[in-house]
């Protein structure tokens, strides 16, 4: 018989005090009423422990980094400790043949009933040789884990959309996971890093309930990807009223007002940072003075200039932009009216003295 | 001999054959109607783009923003609805209100007056044809650079709508398949921006060639529009 969560913790030296004050935080974060705490503190006392196996592909790790900082009491330990991350090749104290056995294990053991989350996503140009996982190319890796695997996180931008390795011209063939593992429930959880509560919010509910949460069209919990950061922004009443940082360091700035003209990319994103923010809750980039660069949509990185509200198309031109290409389009055209008008009012004038000068020769 | 009253009489019929009723009232009504839509949409959609400078004082004293953004919104209600009622007229009007959505791409004489009028308007004809309704090639460039990129503007326009409304509201649930598809939020802004200037140049062609016609061709234009009733000169 395998151990519950909360056997698991209890193991671990925590209260059941602390227990439940971790039920109802989370309860809290996810948006849920007072009426399951104890829902999810009965889940979490009766189930087993779904195993979860967390891959790392190409990636830089910011998604390991923001999880462990996860700030509600107890989440890092907790979350930590229920995973027990059955394997994650960056925590685990295992290393070697030793930590390959246990995803042999785990499949066999929790055959159809673990949980793969995939930080970074597999390159699949030379047959995925730009990424070694173990001696083997990670796509490999990657598709096996998955063979039988409950369901998939796919943490981050890198496996949710591509991010930076699959930004244009992409050398590698970056592919983010949904596209490589096509037959199985994956629940994306964008960012660069997502916010650490949100990726702890997101394994907890899955764990809990016993299924993927609600998701967007886009595969992403609606709870946490429901909104855009321009929707709860608290400078959201300066752009209201027309009240607009112009330049770093002018009068605008120092006041806090709407970053928008300064290409802040809010308005295009979807991500809980405003209101869940950042470090438990301490700031979050536009409180800090810089406009969101919208890291948690599609190619944020070919998507122009972070610093441009009005921003580049790349189809265009390298310096292309709605405005330049359209301005350029109507002041071309309004340009050709005007000398279509020239040329046919010319061209009448010459017509109708012909004209006359026949009439005229008739007579 | 045609007795005085008889000249009068055959003037007046002659008259009346010259002249046939092309655009029912409602069509009328809707082209001025969405016109105007059209140039709050385009002067309120340029300034939520690029917003004015920025305005002193306490946020709460000032909603230039709401207001920019609360006339495009309406203008495009109303540019949504007026389109809405023109597909519906061109059910149930006449066929000259088919027109604009349209094309009779398989019939070969239809694109031979298409050449025509590209000749005619790159001066290598000296005559223009005489058309009741749209000539060819403005069909061809109604039906593109309006109809199509319409209903282009009014799905983006309604899917960036759909994400100030929020998710599951009935602009998210109608048109908020188009976000992915264009690759993101910020991609449809673009697209719908770029869609603005291509709509504005198609304007300056459409005003221009509505002039030079009524001057030139052989048939009224503009005043066509308000009455309904297209003239021919000769």
């Amino acid at each position: 018989m395998t151990e519950t969560f909360y056997e698991v913790l209890r193991r671990q030296g925590i209260t059941r005090r602390s227990f439940m004050k971790f039920c109802s935080l989370t309860a809290t974060s996810l948006g849920l009423g007072s009426a399951f705490v104890p829902k999810i503190a009965h889940a979490l006392e009766n189930k087993p422990r779904t195993p979860v196996i967390w891959l790392h592909g190409l990636e830089c790790t910011c998604c390991s980094e923001s999880f462990i900082r996860s700030a509600h009491p107890l989440t890092k330990d907790v979350v930590l400790s229920m995973l027990s991350l059955d394997y994650d090749d960056t925590l685990m104290a295992a290393a070697g043949h030793q930590a390959e056995a246990i995803i042999e294990e785990v499949k066999k053991k929790y055959k159809g009933n673990y949980i793969v989350a995939v930080e970074g996503n597999p390159p699949l140009n030379e047959d995925g040789m730009f990424c070694i996982h173990g001696g083997r190319p990670f796509v490999e890796v990657l598709k096996e884990t998955c063979a039988d695997a409950k369901a998939i996180i796919s943490w981050g931008a890198c496996a949710s959309y591509g991010c930076v390795q699959a930004a244009k011209p992409n050398p590698t063939r970056a592919t983010p996971v949904h596209k490589v593992i096509t037959d199985k429930p994956i629940v994306r959880v964008p960012g660069c890093p997502p916010i650490a509560e949100v990726m702890t919010g997101v394994v907890t509910y899955m764990l809990t309930f016993d299924k993927i949460p609600e998701l967007d069209r886009q595969g992403r919990p609606k709870m946490f990807y429901g909104q855009r950061i321009h929707d709860k922004c608290y400078r959201r009443p300066h752009f209201d009223a027309g009240q607009f940082v112009e330049n770093w360091d002018d009068e605008a700035a120092r006041k806090g007002y709407c970053l928008y003209k300064m290409g802040c990319k809010g308005p295009t994103t979807y991500n809980a940072c405003s209101s869940m923010r950042w470090n438990g809750g301490v700031s979050w980039p536009v409180q800090s003075g810089h406009g969101c660069i919208g890291c948690s949509e599609d190619g944020f990185w070919d998507k122009g200039s972070f610093y441009d509200r009005v921003t580049d198309i790349k189809q265009f031109a390298v310096e292309g932009n709605a405005d330049k290409v359209g301005g350029t389009a109507a002041g071309v055209v309004g340009a050709a009216v005007a000398a279509h008008a020239a040329v046919t009012a010319l061209a009448r004038a010459r017509s109708d003295k012909q004209g006359d000068n026949q009439n005229s020769g008739d007579k | 001999m045609l007795s005085q009253q008889d000249m009068l009489e055959a003037e007046r019929h002659g008259r009346q054959v010259r002249s046939i009723y092309v655009y029912e009232a409602p069509v009328r009504l809707w082209h001025w109607i969405n016109a105007l839509a059209m140039v709050v949409l385009a002067v309120s959609g340029y300034f939520i783009g690029k917003p004015l400078p920025t305005l002193p004082g306490e946020a709460s004293d000032n909603f230039l923003m709401g207001y920019i953004r609360f006339a495009h919104f309406a203008a495009a209600y109303i540019f949504a609805v007026g389109l809405a009622g023109r597909v519906y007229w061109a059910f149930v009007g006449n066929h000259h209100s088919r027109q604009i959505f349209k094309l009779p791409i398989f019939n070969s004489h239809w694109w031979s007056e298409v050449f025509f009028e590209l000749r005619w308007y790159l001066f290598l004809e000296k005559q223009p044809k005489k058309y009741v309704g749209h000539n060819p090639m403005a069909q061809l460039m109604m039906f593109f650079f309006f109809t199509v990129l319409a209903f282009g503007m009014l799905c983006t326009g309604f899917a960036l709508y759909g994400e100030g409304l929020g998710l599951g509201s009935w602009a998210d649930r109608l048109f908020g398949w188009v976000i992915p598809m264009l690759g993101g939020s910020m991609q449809t802004h673009s697209l719908h921006r770029l869609g603005m200037w291509i709509m504005m140049s198609f304007v300056v062609v459409h005003v221009y060639a509505a002039i030079r016609e009524d001057i030139m061709s052989r048939q009224s234009l503009i005043s066509t529009m308000i009455s309904g009733w297209r003239m021919f000169k000769d």
